[in-house]
């Protein structure tokens, strides 16, 4: 029982290590601000979920994994609320998305 | 090495990745984005080095952390929308 909590545990933490390079690549590597916003959403769910996760596999039943729920709960609650504000923000400054069709009106 | 080792290397990668966008970041905007990740990942590190060191009392700063990541973005961009931190919806417009 021990060993399969470890095994789970070290999948965990891997993938969510993972995850976040995955996120990270994909802010470099995204054409413009609002897909890097999409890119940056994974580090926030997949990436904090399964190495917070794993975190609470191996320490069981104690108060250190009430502390992690408590930052699995902020961060699931709080990330959104900011990744809204980005986008909110960039459509009040009027930041144009890159688009591989033209839709300016002019046709083609 | 230990699991949590390999899980501190890969968040380090991550910043660092992160972290050129911050630098390179043509927009405002690119640069809130990365420093937001920036956050998050640092949170995560945070979590997982008291585990490295066996020190699991790090989570605390971890979750002060977090709860001052939320507000400095947040304050960052209200600011960048209004030109005031103290400005309401009413009077800058939506």
């Amino acid at each position: 029982m021990d060993t399969a909590l470890h095994i789970l545990s070290w999948a965990l933490l891997v993938g969510g290590g993972f995850f976040c390079v995955v996120g990270s690549i994909g802010i470099i590597r995204m054409p413009d601000a609002f897909t890097r916003l999409h890119a940056a959403s994974i580090i926030d769910t997949l990436g904090v979920g399964m190495i917070i996760a794993g975190l609470m596999v191996e320490s069981g039943l104690t108060l250190t994994t009430a502390r992690l729920g408590i930052i699995l709960i902020l961060v699931f609650f709080t990330s959104p609320v900011a990744g809204h504000a980005i986008a909110r923000s960039m459509r009040h400054r009027n930041v144009e998305p890159v688009l591989s069709e033209d839709r300016t009106g002019e046709g083609k | 090495m230990s699991m949590f080792a390999v899980a501190a290397i890969a968040l380090l990668v991550s910043l660092g990745l992160v972290l050129v966008r911050v630098l390179k970041g043509p927009t405002i905007f690119d640069r809130v984005i990365a420093g937001n990740s920036i956050g998050t990942l640092s949170v995560l590190l945070l979590a997982v080095m008291g585990y490295v060191f066996g020190r699991p009392e790090f989570i605390d700063l971890a979750i002060t952390y977090a709860l001052l990541n939320v507000i400095g973005t947040i304050a960052v961009l209200k600011f960048f929308r209004y030109g005031d931190l103290g400005a309401g919806e009413d009077e800058a417009g939506s």
